[in-house]
């Protein structure tokens, strides 16, 4: 089973900035063990475009396309037999962020 | 009610969680096993009064329900193969002996009860699937339409399934912190039936009461050796011992002090007391107390006197200060205040609830303690203030009823 595993940050109250080693150890951990799939930090919301041409022509515009407090940071993809193994994970993983981590399942 | 009605409605209590979990746990399926035994009972109901009652009652019910769904899953698999990867994750082994028994509807109970589900969703699905509640029964005891409730726990079941939350009892490590989830909810239930809320409700709902004790009483049969299931049932116990004394016939709340303790229900306080001497004794070899054996303790005392005048106070309130070390909640704070009161007065225990007021201004029984102390000290004008704003804020109809007429006294 797969999960995407994302980590939120928020722009009232950011998390700390000194966390890439720690992050990294924890990587490291998560592809010994076999649940590494796909891991990525995510440059600032403000570099994002919108592309919708599900009109007559695309049209491009600047930002995400939905501005709020809260964003995605980074995300991964692990691979764990079940819920309760993904959210242990996300607990040490939210620990080692220092910011909040969603579960969801890959359909 | 005929022979077989009655062993239906008897068999129905004491084999759904146990039909609903073997059969979870043989087809891996959630919905498949509810659908599956509840037609069985339905089976049940339809001819057992012909055919009698059979000698394994619930053997029956599981074999006839695993017929059932059988017969579906085979009607499904003409249309597609899906159920078969939907699979419910269950693990053989069990990973840590939790007492006594393997059972499999303490893996149900867990599941049901997992914290990747919302509060209300939880409870739902463990009246449900564990108590064997119907969606229109629960949808009543909780003032939710009927639709909203079946969706709630429809929507509960597919977040099993599509994120996989498995069905087994959690690792030793997770153990505790599960447990206490489990209780929680459980402990939920009990106070909705205990202390309803909404108007143009009963305040008291005894049908939640007493699934609550249920299933309160299968978690300490299923782990008795946890200490804080045991002081959970001790408390509901005690508590609905209480129950027909709190509630006056003129549908008025009747404080601890003012009660009839004849009418109080002796045998569910000796089982109560019971549970906690065997605490007690637990707390005496080293294994320290959690929260309701506490609360079970601070019961224990009000009910084993026959005048409210002997109560110990200080034996309370040294429970009281226990508690607030392992719950800093500020209702915690707010009960120990009412010990404080009896033991240093109105005018210390002011002070103390005072200190509450950033955190507990929404609460009505903030109000309602303060309002009471303010009376004891001679204030009406603030007595009365704190009266209306108690009986604003109070959802319970017997509540605002007392609250209502002691207002009414202050003159």
């Amino acid at each position: 089973m797969q999960y995407l595993v994302s980590v939120i940050d928020d722009k009232s109250d950011p998390g700390s900035t000194d966390r890439q080693p720690a992050i990294s150890a924890f990587n490291d951990r998560l592809i010994a063990e076999g649940y590494w799939v796909f891991a990525g930090g995510l440059a600032d919301t403000d570099t994002a475009t919108v592309v919708d041409n599900r009109g007559e022509e695309a049209v491009f515009s600047d930002g995400p396309f939905v501005e709020s407090k809260e964003y995605l940071a980074g995300v991964w993809v692990w691979e764990a037999p079940d819920l309760d193994v993904a959210l242990r994970l996300a607990a040490e993983a939210s620990e080692v962020c220092d910011r909040k981590i969603e579960v969801r399942p890959f359909r | 009610m005929s022979d077989a009605a009655e062993s239906i409605t008897r068999v129905h209590r004491a084999e759904w969680a146990r039909v609903v979990a073997a059969l979870t746990r043989r087809f891996g399926d959630l919905d498949i096993a509810e659908e599956a035994a509840a037609e069985a009972f339905a089976a049940a109901v339809e001819r057992w009064p012909a055919e009698g009652v059979p000698p394994n009652p619930g053997g029956w019910l599981t074999t006839t329900a695993s017929r059932k769904a059988i017969d579906r899953i085979r009607r499904e698999n003409k249309r597609d193969d899906k159920h078969k990867e939907a699979r419910m994750v269950y693990d053989d082994d069990p990973p840590e002996p939790v007492g006594a028994i393997d059972d499999d509807r303490l893996r149900l109970i867990f599941t049901c009860c997992h914290p990747a589900l919302a509060p209300e969703a939880r409870v739902a699905l463990t009246l449900r699937l564990v108590a064997g509640l119907t969606v229109p029964e629960i949808a009543r005891a909780f003032l939710v339409q009927e639709p909203a409730m079946g969706q709630r726990i429809t929507r509960a079941k597919a977040k099993i399934k599509a994120a996989r939350i498995p069905y087994r009892v959690p690792s030793a490590e997770d153990l505790p912190a599960r447990v206490s989830g489990v209780l929680a909810v459980l402990y939920l239930v009990f106070n909705e039936g205990y202390l309803a809320t909404g108007p143009g409700t009963d305040p008291v709902r005894p049908g939640l009461t007493a699934e609550a004790i249920r299933l309160a009483r299968l978690i300490r049969a299923l782990l008795p050796d946890d200490g804080e299931a045991a002081g959970l049932l001790a408390l509901m116990l005690l508590t609905e011992a209480r129950r027909t004394a709190r509630v006056s016939a003129g549908g008025e709340l009747v404080t601890l002090a003012e009660q009839d303790r004849g009418s109080w229900d002796a045998a569910l306080i000796a089982e109560g007391h019971r549970l906690v001497r065997e605490r007690l004794a637990a707390a005496a070899a080293g294994t320290p107390p959690g929260r309701y054996q506490i609360l079970a303790a601070i019961n224990a005392v009000h009910t084993s006197v026959r005048d409210a005048r002997d109560t110990d106070w200080s034996q309370i309130l040294a429970l009281y200060d226990q508690l607030v070390r392992l719950d800093r909640s500020p209702i915690v704070a707010l009960n120990r205040a009412v010990a404080v009161a009896e033991l240093d007065g109105p005018e210390v225990a002011l002070a103390a609830v005072d200190r509450l007021q950033d955190r507990l201004a929404g609460y009505h029984a903030f109000h309602a303690i303060r309002a009471d102390l303010l009376r004891r000290l001679g204030d009406g004008h603030r007595s009365r203030a704190a009266y209306d704003k108690a009986i604003e804020l109070a959802g319970n109809t017997a509540e605002v009823a007392y609250l209502t007429r002691r207002r009414d006294q202050l003159g």
